[in-house]
């Protein structure tokens, strides 16, 4: 926009954007500025009602009992975003072996192992220490990104149903649980007290592939190489 | 003790807005993208300096790393269209 | 307490730092990498102003904000790469004009 017109005005518009911003800045800094000292309200809920939700790590019970429903639109807005990225472009799985580099080679046969290990465990300790299943999941897809960059083909063979099968996995087990509760309990989303970790952390581990396999398939999306004719 | 870790806050501070600023303002993009990453890396020891463990570990992983990987990706392939094209005017290093 | 205001003016100046670069490129890139520091500016003013909750653990309510938001900011940004590459298919170079430069 500001690009290439005649330098004077273009200095003259910047000039009048950056006073114009400033000014917009320092009213935000004033309100941010202005908060009061401490806010416990919401953190004495979480502290109050930790015992009954089935993990002890306090992030993780927000993320998946307290607040559950917003990591089940955040698990639909990872689909939709796939299925933008897979309309807009048609991704051809197709061979890739031009990158000959022995260091990569090395290191892909130590690193992807060492992630997948690095995975489950950040999934299993985010019941009580900072970890779970988005963690988990971004080191997962970080390993097939890996996987990927190398040469080696993780989605030659795992395509069409299996692997849109994995993808919407945690989509419908949200779904289920969801219907479950409510037959269960009675109301949306509301775990009965002695299944909750159980639960929980059967939505981790689905949320973790699933994590895992749309970031790969993203990145895939971007850095796949057609032919030229 | 307690003066010289706020010291280390301000001068994290001060450096996320410098790296943020020279990331924005820079006239390689490879450069652009690349310090955007170690913006990333900063923004985790912010984090952790904040107390927040978990949001640091989904950071260094899904905001330097994957998104650092997908900008590179998206890179390549600009150069390499822009290379190839020769009917319209093309500018690589683009301002 | 004076730690997390200073952080939360970090991501105060992050987000306009963001914006002023994101109204003066019309590289696609460049706009695209000034969303995610706009993002993580605003991230940044979220989570210190989480550590308000006296000297006991942080407030978790906004740090499961932020993780969802960091999740929903990459996919955003890989959906807006693959536009960028398809604007870049069509037209040849990734700008956008004003409408008298056509």
């Amino acid at each position: 926009m500001i690009a290439n017109k005649n330098k004077s005005e273009d200095k003259i518009i910047r000039l009048l954007l950056i006073m114009l911003l400033t000014l917009i800045a320092s009213m935000v800094a004033y309100a941010v500025l202005s908060l009061p000292e401490s806010a416990t309200n919401l953190q004495r809920l979480v502290d109050n009602n930790i015992d009954i939700s089935g993990v002890s790590n306090p992030v993780t019970a927000v993320l998946l009992n307290f607040r559950v429903y917003d990591t089940f639109l955040e698990m639909v807005v990872l689909l939709v975003a796939l299925l933008g990225v897979w309309s807009i472009k048609e991704v051809p799985i197709e061979s890739m072996n031009d990158l000959k580099n022995p260091v990569l080679d090395t290191l892909v046969d130590l690193l992807v192992p060492f992630s997948l290990l690095v995975s489950i465990y950040l999934l299993w300790v985010g019941a009580h220490a900072p970890g779970g299943a988005f963690q988990a999941g971004s080191v997962f897809g970080a390993g097939l990104v890996l996987l990927m960059l190398s040469g080696r083909q993780p989605f030659l063979n795992f395509k069409g149903l299996p692997l849109h099968f994995a993808l919407i996995i945690s989509v419908t087990l949200f779904i289920s649980i969801s219907i479950y509760s409510m037959f269960a309990t009675g109301e949306l989303l509301k775990y009965p007290l002695s299944q909750a970790s159980s639960i929980i952390f059967i939505l981790e581990g689905m949320a973790t592939v699933s994590i895992g396999l749309t970031l790969s398939l993203l990145f895939y999306g971007i850095y796949t190489k057609k032919k030229y004719k | 003790m307690e003066i010289i870790i706020q010291i280390f806050d301000v001068l994290l501070c001060i450096v996320l807005l410098w790296v943020g600023w020279q990331s924005l303002s820079s006239t390689n993009l490879f450069k652009a993208i690349v310090l955007f990453i170690t913006f990333g890396l900063l923004m985790a020891i912010s984090w952790v300096r904040l107390n927040a463990i978990d949001v640091a570990i989904a950071e260094v992983a899904i905001g330097a790393g994957l998104t650092g990987a997908l900008l590179l990706a998206a890179l390549s392939k600009l150069q390499k269209t822009t290379h190839i094209d020769k009917t319209s005017h093309i500018s690589v290093n683009s301002k | 307490m004076n730690m997390l205001f200073i952080y939360a003016l970090t991501g105060t100046g992050l987000f306009f730092i963001g914006f002023y670069a994101l109204i003066i490129h019309t590289n696609l890139l460049r706009k695209i990498l000034a969303l995610n520091i706009m993002g993580s500016g605003v991230f940044l003013v979220l989570i210190s102003l989480a550590m308000r909750s006296g000297h006991s653990s942080p407030d978790p309510v906004s740090h499961a904000m932020v993780i969802t938001g960091i999740v929903v900011a990459v996919s955003a940004t890989a959906l807006a790469l693959v536009l960028m590459l398809k604007v870049v298919d069509i037209t040849g170079k990734p700008d956008l004009h004003d409408q008298e430069d056509e």
